[in-house]
């Protein structure tokens, strides 16, 4: 069998692939920064709180991290529509739905961080005078940080590799204009070729973008 | 030097009838104890014998059950509400008197993502809000004051255990607390280490800092301190000038416990 590589047609789209990438890259964003906050949040809830709402907090966790993403993807746009009477496009879906899906992960991150911090970390914050809050600015969250930050990486660069998903409601990202491409010229080899290092160089510099917030937050 | 000018006469702390439970288990059962402006007062005692709880009771990292303990004459973690009951203050009034109370830690707890100067800075700025220039330059003359001025810019994890616990000490006594309490600091250093860390506390010392330690170097309490303390049993069961304490024995408990630690 003969295949000749042609590059000509993706060049000619490579459009459809950069807006790709940008639309994969601020899903990413969005999606890890209500993440972070979701997670932040409920691992602090769960730290302070009674028996019934840590219940409550681990079934949100276990049914999304028991659920296949695309299901949820599914679910959030053709499922909740059906049922309430609420109307939205694929963009604001997905986002809703990978939100959801980085905070039930970050929530456990989180956790297993905020317990890494020895308690005495804490006190020598306290003796010195901090209030609850700079306590838990300059003493937890960056002692923390340190702790987590493996766990981080990994999950970050998960969540900007499963924006692909949103490819499956027509949302126009890299994956979606990859498939476009694919659909149109019949480049399948080529398109691919170029993709997949697209997807590797943008993870890499999500790495390197928490390397750098990673010696932000190393000095004062 | 740190803390106010001596105008009162009165002690710095002012504990009584001071008592605290664990559970069922009663750990300190009414402690009395004075600490004046410029006193170094060890504290030594077997373990579980409820000095580390004390030392943590007066700068509020531990509640207490009954008793008082006051600063400078303000009541330390409660105060009286509009009806005249007992409340313990809030997190941010703690805040505000743990700041006059210095702690040096056992494990040092020193901030591991902070260099030696950031450690000693972070209350200056965040508590004292001091200008970054002037916490700075605090910071740094009281690195130097501890020996470590060349290592302002190293963080925790690159210095040994006795230069950790020499910008732990730092880091409290740069705050200018009315007292500083030191928890057995030495005890998790290597034999080596000790005399540095013990040449610090003793300069601080003759530099007329107050000072209430807890301790397990029975030659150094008895050389460095103004009074001793021996607590059993949750009370203090014999205080006096280190001469007396150490050469009288007055209490078979401490005679014992003296004995015990004198074969370390």
């Amino acid at each position: 069998m003969l295949y000749h590589l042609n590059f000509g047609l993706i060049w000619k789209n490579i459009g459809k692939l950069e807006w790709g990438l940008l639309l994969s890259l601020e899903l990413a964003v969005v999606a890890i920064a209500i993440g972070v906050v979701i997670g932040l949040g409920l691992a602090l809830i769960y730290e302070q709180s009674s028996r019934p709402v840590r219940a409550l907090v681990s079934l949100y966790v276990e049914f999304i991290r028991n659920v296949p993403l695309l299901l949820l993807v599914y679910l959030v746009f053709y499922g909740i529509p059906t049922v309430v009477d609420i109307r939205y496009d694929g963009v604001t879906s997905f986002l809703a739905t990978l939100s959801l899906y980085a905070g039930a992960y970050l929530v456990e991150i989180f956790r297993a961080g905020l317990a890494a911090v020895p308690r005495g970390l804490t006190d020598a914050g306290r003796a010195i005078g901090l209030t609850p809050l700079q306590g838990f600015i300059h003493v937890r969250l960056p002692t923390m940080f340190r702790v987590i930050l493996p766990s981080l990486s990994n999950t970050f660069v998960s969540l900007f590799k499963d924006t692909s998903v949103a490819s499956v409601l027509a949302v126009p990202e890299l994956t979606y204009g990859a498939q476009w491409i694919n659909f149109n010229t019949f480049r399948i080899v080529e398109v691919y070729a170029v993709v997949t290092p697209m997807y590797l160089i943008a993870g890499y510099g999500i790495l390197g973008a928490l390397r750098l917030l990673e010696r932000r937050f190393a000095v004062s | 030097m740190p803390g106010n000018p001596d105008t009162t006469g009165l002690p710095v702390v002012s504990i009584r009838g001071l008592e605290k439970s664990f559970g069922a288990l009663a750990v300190l059962r009414g402690i009395d104890l004075d600490v004046a402006r410029g006193d170094v007062v060890s504290i030594i005692g077997s373990s579980g014998s409820g000095k580390t709880t004390l030392l943590r009771c007066i700068n509020a990292l531990e509640t207490y059950d009954n008793g008082s303990i006051q600063l400078d004459g303000v009541e330390v973690q409660f105060r009286n509400d509009e009806a005249g009951r007992r409340q313990r203050r809030n997190e941010w009034e703690l805040a505000r008197l743990r700041a006059e109370t210095g702690m040096v830690f056992q494990l040092f707890y020193l901030f591991p993502h902070l260099t030696a100067l950031q450690n000693v800075m972070l209350g200056l700025r965040k508590v004292r809000k001091m200008e970054v220039a002037e916490a700075k330059s605090v910071a740094t003359d009281w690195l130097s004051r501890v020996g470590l001025a060349d290592k302002a810019g190293s963080l925790p994890s690159q210095l040994s255990g006795g230069q950790q616990q020499r910008v732990g000490i730092a880091r409290a006594a740069a705050m200018g607390p009315k007292v500083l309490l030191l928890d057995e600091i030495t005890s998790a250093l290597d034999p080596e280490l000790v005399g540095e860390v013990l040449a610090v506390v003793r300069k601080l010392a003759d530099d007329g800092m107050t000072m209430l330690m807890v301790t397990h170097e029975m030659a150094f309490a008895r050389e460095a301190s103004s009074r001793i303390i021996f607590i059993d049993a949750g009370r203090v069961a014999v205080e006096g000038a280190p001469g007396e304490v150490f050469r009288e024995q007055a209490n078979d408990r401490l005679r014992s416990f003296l004995a015990r630690v004198s074969h370390l």
